[in-house]
């Protein structure tokens, strides 16, 4: 890694101005990490005073575990719907914005702020919007024929959590696309509409291709975001239920281990969950290195 | 555009303005409700039109809040989510400037292994590591503390990365010109650097501070002292109830919702900026 050309000598400022960094990062990130990779071998007996070293018997415990394996399927639903959802509703309003020319700044503005609003809080309005004795979507639903009720049914639960922190993560999407959408060279278009291609091929011919290093990039960030960034969205609406179809991994290791008060089992989920956040990390890098190339 | 067809305006503009409409509704609903007596909304279906109580709502949560769901006055969690989020992103602004310029403009002994150092609390979220870290704060008694609060996340490698990459920018000449004229390590930082820095710094400041302001596990299980709740967590509180307030919570909302939104929409460029430059 580079440093300039010409540096400053220093034999002990460099590490105090790297001190405070470093500490902090020493005490609240480095130490607990190591204490639940820790944790993650041992079994304390039911009174909390003796623990054994058990080795990965945890691990094995765990992917025998039902309720385990049904997070880790709960989350692959809840990350794949709500990356879809909210980038197919962003790419289509960032398209449609990218026509617009006095307009846009206008639409933008009205289209980002949804990003400041704290998940626990899109949690909290879309449960109440969907409140099955007062809400006003499921009384619509019922004019249809619908009875929604998120407290008992599973799928509806799952339903409301995607809806929620799809709709937190719009703006986001929607101006990387745009961002996107307004690097790609307006020669290309024009030259495709000479040629008699309609908006619709246009789209699906020449934008899309484009857009991929966006899309994936996204992809990416979405997925990381629906499985470690929307613990408040479920904690403040569903906790977990109804029957844990909505007990996604993040939930399940504060579930498991500040509620059921099982050391052992959470440090171990907390670490599996650290193995994805480093390989989701790598993809991403590896990605922006090719993004740079492109 | 390349061509001119004023169907497809319409229709874009149909679009657009639902996807507003879908963006806004939410919120919209909540607005409503936080005007209503609570009696209002447990009438049947909720109400689309503001009612007469909006003064009454917002003045018994911003001074007294829901004593028996054991949350706080609204004013109180406001302040405190002021502190935590001001805290928190000056703290990862100052610790994050100092380390770029370490790294950048020295060459010293464990430089890489500290840069890894930092690079690792990317991959470390506060939700993988939730109960060691709790545990930590708990052995050095900083729960129920604004230190406990904001101290622990404000190790940042984002920020770090940005001014690095920032930094590398900026011209040779001006640090030859500096060391001619003079000047030390820690004045070139602060008269030079930093006065080159402020857009950065300001773009970061906002996505820090909604990063801040929107903090919510951690709060949750370090604060157990209705006197450190912050508005965010607080909401959780009057939910959980049995029969939810829900006019009072709506209030709670609107509130703990509009100082970020101010912030994007009063800076939306610098909000943009920071956005797109952090997530490289």
């Amino acid at each position: 890694m580079q440093t300039k050309r010409m540096t400053y000598p220093g034999r002990f400022l460099p590490y105090a101005l790297l001190a405070p960094q470093v500490i902090v990062t020493l005490i609240f990130f480095i130490w607990p990490a190591g204490q639940a990779l820790y944790q993650s071998l041992l079994r304390e007996d039911a009174f909390g005073l003796r623990s054994t070293f058990v080795g990965l018997e945890n691990f094995a415990r765990l992917f025998r575990d039902g309720s385990y394996v049904n997070s880790l399927s709960v989350t692959a639903v809840f990350a794949v719907g709500t990356t879809l959802l909210s980038m197919s509703v962003a790419l289509l309003l960032a398209s449609t914005v990218n026509r617009m020319i006095r307009s846009r700044s206008t639409y933008t503005t009205l289209l980002v702020w949804p990003y400041a609003i704290a998940p626990a809080l899109a949690g909290v309005l879309w449960w109440f919007i969907f409140n099955p004795s007062i809400g006003i979507v499921p009384y619509m639903l019922e004019m249809v024929g619908y009875q929604w009720n998120h407290r008992n049914s599973g799928s509806d639960a799952m339903l409301l959590v995607i809806f929620a922190a799809a709709w937190k993560q719009i703006s986001y999407n929607f101006l990387f696309f745009l961002a996107g959408l307004q690097s790609i060279p307006q020669s290309l278009i024009e030259a495709a509409s000479i040629d008699g291609a309609s908006p619709t091929k246009r789209f699906w011919t020449i934008i899309f291709p484009l857009l991929t290093p966006t899309t994936f990039f996204l992809m990416v960030v979405n997925v990381v975001y629906a499985m470690f960034d929307t613990f408040a969205i479920i904690h403040a609406t569903t906790a977990g239920g109804p029957a844990q179809a909505t007990n996604i991994l993040v939930y399940k290791v504060y579930a498991d281990g500040f509620v059921g008060l099982n050391l052992g089992s959470s440090a171990a989920q907390s670490v599996i969950l650290m193995v994805i956040v480093v390989a989701l990390t790598m993809i991403q890098f590896r990605f922006i290195e090719r993004r740079v190339n492109y | 555009m390349v061509e001119n067809r004023p169907w497809a305006n319409l229709v874009a503009h149909i679009v657009l303005l639902s996807g507003v409409a879908l963006v806004a509704f939410p919120v919209y609903v909540a607005i409503v409700a936080s005007t209503h007596s609570l009696s209002g909304l447990l009438q049947g279906t909720l109400p689309l039109l503001p009612g007469g109580h909006g003064i009454e709502n917002y003045t018994r949560m911003w001074q007294s809040g829901v004593s028996n769901a054991g949350a706080p006055p609204a004013a109180l969690m406001l302040w405190n989510s002021f502190i935590m989020a001001m805290a928190i992103t000056v703290g990862k602004l100052s610790i994050s400037l100092l380390s770029a310029f370490a790294i950048v403009y020295f060459r010293f002994r464990f430089r890489m292994f500290f840069f890894w150092i930092i690079f690792v609390t990317l991959m470390l979220p506060v939700e993988v590591r939730i109960i060691p870290t709790f545990q930590v704060v708990a052995d050095l008694n900083m729960l129920n503390s604004f230190a406990g609060l904001s101290i622990p996340l404000i190790a940042s490698a984002t920020a770090t990365f940005l001014f690095r990459q920032f930094f590398m920018t900026i011209p040779e000449e001006m640090l030859e010109a500096a060391r001619v004229d003079g000047a030390g390590p820690l004045k070139f930082f602060k008269d030079i650097l930093m006065p080159l820095s402020v857009t950065n710094i300001a773009a970061l400041f906002v996505i820090m501070f909604i990063y801040g302001w929107n903090q919510y596990l951690w709060p949750l299980i370090i604060t157990t002292d209705p006197d450190y709740y912050t508005i965010v967590m607080g909401i959780q509180r009057m939910t959980s109830e049995e029969n939810p307030q829900w006019q009072l919570v709506m209030a709670a909302v609107v509130m703990a919702a509009l100082p970020p939104v101010l912030v994007i929409l009063f800076m939306q460029r610098l909000f943009v900026k920071g956005l797109t430059e952090t997530e490289k």
